[in-house]
């Protein structure tokens, strides 16, 4: 599924974060890299140097716009402000989708800038749809929905996690940004088999895959984005492929960043599996 | 429990302080045991009682915040001290939690947070709420929004009686009681040098940063807090400078902001003109003047 309607029929390969260390190697070498993926909120600003070179990274390379606080989930209503600022954003870009996360972060007009996690019901589900419906409508670009890594369920919820993703995306009718390190992260937390999670995502509606590395402690996994790809990773998102074709794919390193060579590297990895699927499907 | 009960439990429990050693309080905000708190919402599982689980969270929740915060004031922490700092910190971002969904906006409402809580601040409290003040001008003046130029034209067609000039959006005036500019700038060099150097530079780095900060005089100074090239500077006015910006950006006629410089000024009236044809030449050539739209030269 190369490309699809929530992808906007591209065909991206394989992108890395944008990110600041960075942006001098990027501006100065030009590295040949296939698209990169930039935090929305970063430059959801008036003015000054951080859209400075943006517009220098868009003159030259492909890039795709990725949220972390649209909060989808949250009870209360859509932020008119944020949607705004989103807009013009993606004008500037043009970014082919737009994505963000399953969750919720505020509540009552106060934000606690995380990811939290949705309880898993029927009503959530309602709620969500319908705000990504809202978000699609006003900003006219198809909205892809992240799962995210999560260390605590409620006890209200109705459903899997991955049953309750299906529920959202039939309802809102958008996409799924897989993360496949974040399927690890919450197996590894909830116990449930990261393949069963895999196998249910409907394929048809993947329009981009995370890959990232993650912290273990002793009784639980964090998802620090600090560390290369984990071969049990590497094997959900062997399976992601294979399901589901060669998928634009975006390696996240978002702490104690490393050179851009590395973090590239790292990122090109990925081609062993989606060259694997390509043949697969050749033969 | 439906969506917006639990996210308002959930939320309630993440913002609430941590104890002194970074745990989750065993007290939740309303009074009960947080342990029975937690257990209501939260699913324990075979590694983690349900505390533990929303305690994952609660540090999150602080460490993000405080780490934002920490970043966006380092000279405020130069000038406070760790301990103090640390306490500022957290009372603050507990009575003022984010009502942004950007981090950029943290420190905001600081400037009036502190001038609540001078208590909190010791015998530093004018100089701190001065680099406070720098330090969130700075933050602003980064990203905001910049404006078309001023034009030849917009002055040639303006009737100097009710011209208005408008300043750019991102330049801040301050008035301060410190001289923490160059504060700011020693504070913001050490910690570049910190960054290459050894434990043994860093601790000396940090006595002098304390002597520095300790003899500090009060010294009057007039700032504009600007960009150019998309770097901010900042840039000492003289009083007169300041007293005529200062009445442009509140929408004054250039020729009341004009009437505004002169009094209790120093400068002899026949220095004047000279004076003022030199700052509105630096003005320009640094750009802090937007263009006059048709509806503002009234």
């Amino acid at each position: 599924m190369p490309a699809n309607r929530f992808n906007n029929f591209t065909n991206y390969g394989i992108g890395i974060g944008l990110r600041a260390p960075h942006y001098h190697h990027i501006l100065t070498r030009k590295p040949v890299v296939d698209w990169f993926e930039i935090i929305s909120e970063n430059y959801m600003i008036d003015g000054g140097r951080p859209l400075r070179i943006l517009d220098q990274i868009l003159d030259q390379y492909k890039v795709v716009q990725h949220g972390v606080s649209m909060y989808f989930g949250s009870a209360e209503k859509l932020n008119r402000e944020h949607l705004r600022r989103l807009k013009a954003l993606v004008k500037r870009t043009k970014t082919p989708w737009l994505s963000d996360h399953l969750c919720w972060g505020s509540v009552d007009g106060r934000y606690t800038h995380d990811l939290l996690p949705m309880p898993y019901t029927f009503e959530a589900a309602r709620v969500t749809a319908q705000k990504i419906r809202e978000v699609q409508d006003f900003v006219e670009v198809p909205v892809v929905v992240e799962n995210v890594s999560s260390y605590a369920e409620f006890h209200v919820s109705e459903m899997t996690e991955w049953e309750f993703l299906n529920e959202v995306v039939e309802r809102a009718d958008c996409g799924i940004l897989l993360d496949v390190n974040n399927i690890y992260v919450s197996s590894q937390n909830h116990s449930f088999n990261p393949f069963d999670y895999v196998n249910s995502v409907p394929a048809d509606r993947v329009a981009q895959i995370h890959i990232a590395g993650h912290s273990k402690y002793r009784k639980y996994i964090l998802d620090t984005h600090d560390h290369p790809v984990i071969d049990p990773v590497w094997k959900i998102y062997a399976r992601a492929i294979e399901r589901i074709g060669h998928t634009a794919t975006l390696l996240e390193w978002d702490d104690s960043i490393p050179s851009f060579d590395e973090v590239h590297d790292e990122a090109l990895k990925a081609n062993k599996f989606l060259a694997s699927a390509a043949l697969k499907k050749a033969g | 429990m439906n969506l917006l009960a639990i996210q308002r439990r959930m939320a309630r429990a993440v913002m609430t302080p941590l104890t002194r050693d970074e745990q989750m309080r065993p007290t939740a905000p309303g009074g009960g045991s947080m342990r029975a708190e937690a257990a209501k919402f939260i699913k324990p599982n075979d590694r983690l009682t349900s505390f533990e689980r929303l305690e994952i969270y609660n540090r999150q929740y602080w460490f993000r915040v405080l780490s934002g915060f920490a970043e966006d004031f380092p000279g405020l922490r130069a000038v406070l001290g760790e301990r103090k700092f640390d306490a500022v910190a957290k009372a603050y971002l507990t009575d003022c939690p984010s009502e942004s969904f950007t981090l950029r906006n943290l420190g905001s409402r600081l400037e009036g947070w502190l001038r609540k809580h001078t208590k909190m601040l010791g015998d530093r409290a004018a100089l701190a709420i001065d680099i406070a003040r720098l330090e969130w001008a700075d933050i602003d003046a980064f990203d905001g929004l910049a404006e078309p130029g001023l034009k030849q034209e917009d002055l040639a067609r303006a009737n100097p009686a009710k011209l208005r000039l408008r300043l750019q959006p991102y330049i801040h005036l301050l008035d301060l009681r410190y001289p923490v500019d160059d504060l700011l700038l020693e504070v913001r060099k050490d910690a570049d040098e910190l960054n290459v150097a050894s434990n043994a530079f860093s601790e000396r780095q940090k006595k002098k940063r304390v002597r520095q900060v300790a003899a500090l005089n009060p010294a009057e100074i007039f700032l504009a807090v600007h960009r150019l090239d998309e770097s901010v500077f900042f840039r000492r006015l003289e009083r007169e400078e300041f007293a005529i910006l200062s009445a442009l950006a509140s929408r004054k006629t250039l020729a009341k902001a004009l009437d505004a410089a002169w009094i209790g000024s120093k400068i002899s009236p026949e220095n004047r003109q000279s004076r003022v044809q030199h700052w509105f030449q630096t003005w320009s050539s640094l750009g802090w003047f937007c263009h006059i739209e048709k509806n503002f030269k009234k």
